[in-house]
C-alpha cells in the first residue's frame, strides 16, 4: 500500500495545525462564518441540519486495519459510535462538535489519512475499481495509475483555477466498477499489441445535466497517460464555460462542441505538451507501482470451504453473492454488505469497524476496500479461511447475503441529514429493503440495483440505478420520481424518467409493483430487471406504475 | 398587491455543536422552536434577521423559516423546519432525544 512520505506527512501536519488556529479564531468569534467557511470546507467540515459533518477521504478506496480502527475510534470517542461510508469511497461522520474537530484531524493524520478534499474547482481525488489489484478479469491494478494522477494533478499550476471541479475514475478492467462514464475523465486499462494503454472517455457527470461519457481515444499509451490529460484539462481549462456554473463541467463543454472538435484540439494540444514530459512521471510510475505490489498469497484448504458450502445452506447462499472471482484461484474477493435490511445504507458501528479491522489482519493481508456502493470488501481471502471468516461476519450482523440484489441499495443522507436535500432518502431505502425480505423474493428477482438520491446533486446516483429514485420537494411535500434503465457498468445509460412523482405513502407500493410486473414480463428467471427492460422498453413497465388512466398522463 | 406575510421565526446553527437553534424575543437561542419569537412584521422580521447575524460568536446561517401560531407556540410549516425540530428519521439522535 502506498505510503506517505516526509512530503506528505509534513503538509498533512501543517493543514491540522493551520485549522486548529482557525477552529479558535472562529469559536471566539474573531472570524465570521462567511470567513470560515471556505475554510472549514477545505479541511471536510460541512454544517447540515442537526450538525456538522466531516467527511474523511479513503483514496482509490482503500484502507488497512489500523486506519479502520482509528476510524471506529473517532466513531467512539467524538462521535455517536458509528460512520456513514458513502459513493464517494469516503466516511462521514455526523455529529463531530466543531471544537473536536482538530482532534478528530490529528487522530486522523496519526494513521495517514486526511479530510482535505482538495476542494474548489480543481482536480479532486482519483477513484479506482474497490477489486483493484484482486480482481480475476483486470488487466492491470489501476491503483498506480491513480496515484500518478493525484501526485501529477495536485497542486498542479495551470489548474488550480479551472472553471469548475474534474474528476478522474479509472478502472483495470472491461468489467467497470468504478462508474467511469459517469466522470469528467475516464480511464479503462488495454492491451494492445502488446504494450499498456488506456481507452480514454470524456465528459461523463451526472447531477443536473447527467450524461455518459464519450470515447475520445480508444489508445493512449502507458506513457502517454499524463499528457494526453493535461491536454484534454487545458482544453477545457480554455473552452470551458465560466459564465454558468450549471454549463461549466467538461460534459457540457464536449456536449456543445462535439467531441470530433474536442479530439481535434486535445490532439493538437498533445503535440504540444508531450514534448514537455521528459520521462520523469515513468520513473515515479515504476515506483508507485512497487508501492502497491501484490501481497504474499498463502496456501490453504479448497476442500475445507466446499465441504462447509455443501453442508451450511446459509454459508452457501452468502458465498453466491458476496463472493467474487480474485486473480489467484485459491482466494476469493469479500464484499461485506452494509445493508442489513432496515438499517441504514453504508452505516457501520465502531464495533463491526473492528471486526473489519481484526478480520484484514487475520485472514486479509491487511486490506480492506470501501466500494462506490457503499459496502466494505476484503479483497484477499483464502478460500479455505472463508468459514471463519463468514462465522466472524454473522456474529458481528455483518453477513447479509445480498449483494448486487434489491436490497443492496445506494442512498444519499437526504434530508436526515443533507443541508440540501429537498426529500429524505435513507427511510425509502429502509422500507423497500424491509418489503422484499418480508416477501421473500429478492433472491428470486435476482440482480437489481436501486439507488435514490434526495436531490437533483444525484449523490445517491440514482440515473444510474436500475430503477433510481429522486426524492423532491412538491409543493412542501416530498415526492419520489423513477426513472428506468439506469447502468452504471461499462454499457452505461442514463435512466428514463417513468411519470409522474410518488408521494411517500406511494412509492413503496410503486416500487412493488415494478418488481411483480417484471417478475411477469421477464421471458425466462435468468432475464434480468434490467435486460428485461432493454428488451421490452418503458411502455409495459409503465402501465404496471400507472394502473388507473388517470395516473398516466404525463407529468407536467 | 403585494403578497401576504407570512410568519416567521429566526433559526440557525449553534456555533459549536452545530444542531438547529430558534432567537427567543428576550435574544436567547432556544432549542425549542415553541419558545421562539413569532414574527407577524416584515420588517421586524428583517431588523431581527440582522441582529441575530451579528451574533457570529454563538451561532453560524441564521435565516428566516416559515412558522404557524399554535396554542403551544409557534411551529414550522415546511417539513424541512420540521425535521431539525426532531432530528434525523433513521436514529433516535439529535433534538428528538432532548424533550
Ligand atoms: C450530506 C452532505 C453532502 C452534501 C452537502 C453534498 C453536496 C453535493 C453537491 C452540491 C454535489 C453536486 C456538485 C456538482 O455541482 O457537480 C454533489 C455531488 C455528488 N455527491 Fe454529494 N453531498 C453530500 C453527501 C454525499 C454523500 C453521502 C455521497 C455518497 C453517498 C455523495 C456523493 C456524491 C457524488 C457521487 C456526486 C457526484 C454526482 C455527479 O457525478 O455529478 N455526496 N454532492
Ligand atoms: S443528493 Fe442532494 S440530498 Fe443527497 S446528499 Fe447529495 S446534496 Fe444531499
Amino acid at each position: 500500500m502506498y505510503s506517505y512520505n516526509d512530503f506528505d506527512e509534513a503538509f498533512v501536519r501543517e493543514r491540522v495545525s493551520q485549522f486548529r488556529g482557525q477552529v479558535e479564531r472562529r469559536v471566539d468569534g474573531s472570524l465570521t462564518e462567511d470567513e470560515f467557511k471556505p475554510l472549514r470546507l477545505m479541511n471536510g467540515l460541512y454544517l447540515q441540519l442537526h450538525a456538522y459533518m466531516l467527511r474523511v477521504a479513503i483514496p482509490y478506496g482503500t484502507l488497512n486495519s489500523g486506519q479502520m480502527r482509528q476510524l471506529a475510534m473517532i466513531a467512539e470517542r467524538f462521535d455517536k459510535g458509528y460512520g456513514h461510508f458513502t459513493t464517494r469511497q469516503n466516511i462521514q461522520y455526523n455529529w463531530p462538535k466543531l471544537p473536536d474537530v482538530p482532534d478528530i484531524l490529528g487522530a486522523l493524520a496519526d494513521v495517514e489519512m486526511h479530510a482535505i478534499q482538495t476542494s474548489g474547482n480543481t482536480i479532486r481525488n482519483v477513484t479506482a475499481d474497490h477489486f483493484a489489484g484482486a480482481a480475476a478479469d483486470e488487466v492491470a491494478d489501476p491503483r498506480p495509475y491513480a496515484e500518478l494522477l493525484r501526485q501529477w494533478s495536485t497542486d498542479h499550476p495551470e489548474f488550480q483555477f479551472l472553471p469548475r471541479k474534474f474528476k478522474i475514475a479509472v478502472t483495470g478492467s472491461v468489467n467497470d466498477r468504478a462508474v467511469i462514464a459517469a466522470h469528467d475523465i475516464g480511464l479503462q486499462v488495454v492491451d494492445r499489441d502488446g504494450q499498456r494503454g488506456f481507452r480514454v472517455l470524456v465528459g461523463g457527470g451526472l447531477g443536473r445535466t447527467p450524461m455518459i461519457g464519450k470515447v475520445i481515444s480508444e489508445f493512449v499509451s502507458e506513457a502517454d497517460l499524463l499528457p494526453y490529460c493535461e491536454a484534454i484539462v487545458s482544453v477545457w481549462n480554455l473552452l470551458g464555460r465560466r459564465d454558468n456554473k450549471y454549463k461549466s463541467r467538461i460534459k457540457i463543454t464536449v456536449h456543445e462542441h462535439g467531441i470530433e472538435d474536442i479530439r481535434a484540439r486535445v490532439e493538437e494540444r498533445f503535440a504540444h505538451v508531450k514534448p514537455t514530459f521528459g520521462g520523469v512521471d515513468q520513473v515515479l510510475l515504476a515506483e508507485i507501482t512497487e508501492a502497491f505490489a501484490p501481497p504474499v498469497y498463502r496456501a490453504t484448504s479448497v476442500a475445507a470451504y466446499e465441504a462447509v458450502r455443501d453442508a451450511n445452506p446459509a454459508f452457501r447462499s452468502w458465498s453466491d453473492t458476496n463472493l467474487s472471482a480474485h486473480k489467484v484461484d485459491d482466494y476469493a474477493i469479500v464484499s461485506v454488505s452494509l445493508k442489513k435490511q432496515g438499517e441504514t445504507p453504508g452505516d457501520a458501528s465502531a464495533d463491526q469497524m473492528r471486526v473489519l479491522a481484526d478480520l484484514a489482519e487475520r485472514f486479509g493481508h491487511d486490506e480492506l476496500r470501501i466500494s462506490h456502493e457503499q459496502n466494505v470488501i476484503l479483497p484477499h481471502v483464502a478460500k479455505g479461511d472463508l468459514p471463519q471468516v463468514y462465522a466472524a461476519l454473522r456474529d458481528a450482523g455483518l453477513a447479509t447475503a445480498n449483494i448486487g440484489l434489491i436490497s443492496d441499495i445506494i442512498a444519499c443522507p437526504g434530508m436526515d441529514y443533507c443541508a440540501l436535500a429537498t426529500a429524505r432518502s435513507i427511510p425509502i431505502a429502509q422500507q423497500i429493503a424491509v418489503r422484499f425480505d418480508e416477501l421473500k423474493l429478492e433472491h428470486d428477482v435476482g440482480p437489481l440495483k436501486i439507488k435514490i438520491s434526495g436531490c437533483i446533486n444525484a449523490c445517491g446516483h440514482h440515473h444510474v440505478g436500475h430503477i433510481g429514485i429522486l426524492g423532491l420537494d412538491r409543493a412542501g411535500v416530498e415526492n419520489y420520481q423513477v426513472t428506468l434503465g439506469g447502468d452504471g457498468t461499462q454499457d452505461a445509460a442514463i435512466g428514463e424518467r417513468a411519470g409522474p412523482g410518488f408521494s411517500a405513502e406511494e412509492i413503496i407500493p410503486a416500487i412493488e409493483r415494478l418488481v411483480f410486473g417484471y417478475l411477469d414480463l421477464r421471458s425466462e428467471p435468468e432475464e434480468t430487471f434490467l435486460q428485461t427492460f432493454r428488451r421490452l422498453g418503458m411502455e409495459p413497465f409503465k402501465a404496471v406504475l400507472y394502473p388507473d388512466k388517470e395516473g398516466k398522463r404525463d407529468a407536467a | 398587491m403585494a403578497k401576504a406575510f407570512t410568519s416567521k421565526v429566526v433559526t440557525a446553527n449553534a456555533l459549536l455543536e452545530g444542531d438547529a437553534v430558534w432567537l427567543t424575543e428576550d435574544d436567547r437561542w432556544t432549542h425549542d422552536i415553541a419558545k421562539a419569537e413569532l414574527l407577524t412584521d416584515e420588517a421586524h422580521a428583517d431588523l431581527r434577521l440582522i441582529e441575530a447575524q451579528m451574533r457570529q460568536h454563538e451561532i453560524a446561517g441564521a435565516y428566516l423559516a416559515d412558522a404557524i401560531e399554535t396554542p403551544d407556540g409557534p411551529a414550522p410549516v415546511h417539513f424541512r423546519e420540521d425535521f431539525r425540530t426532531r432530528g434525523p428519521s433513521n436514529y433516535f439522535h439529535g433534538k428528538q432525544t432532548e424533550a
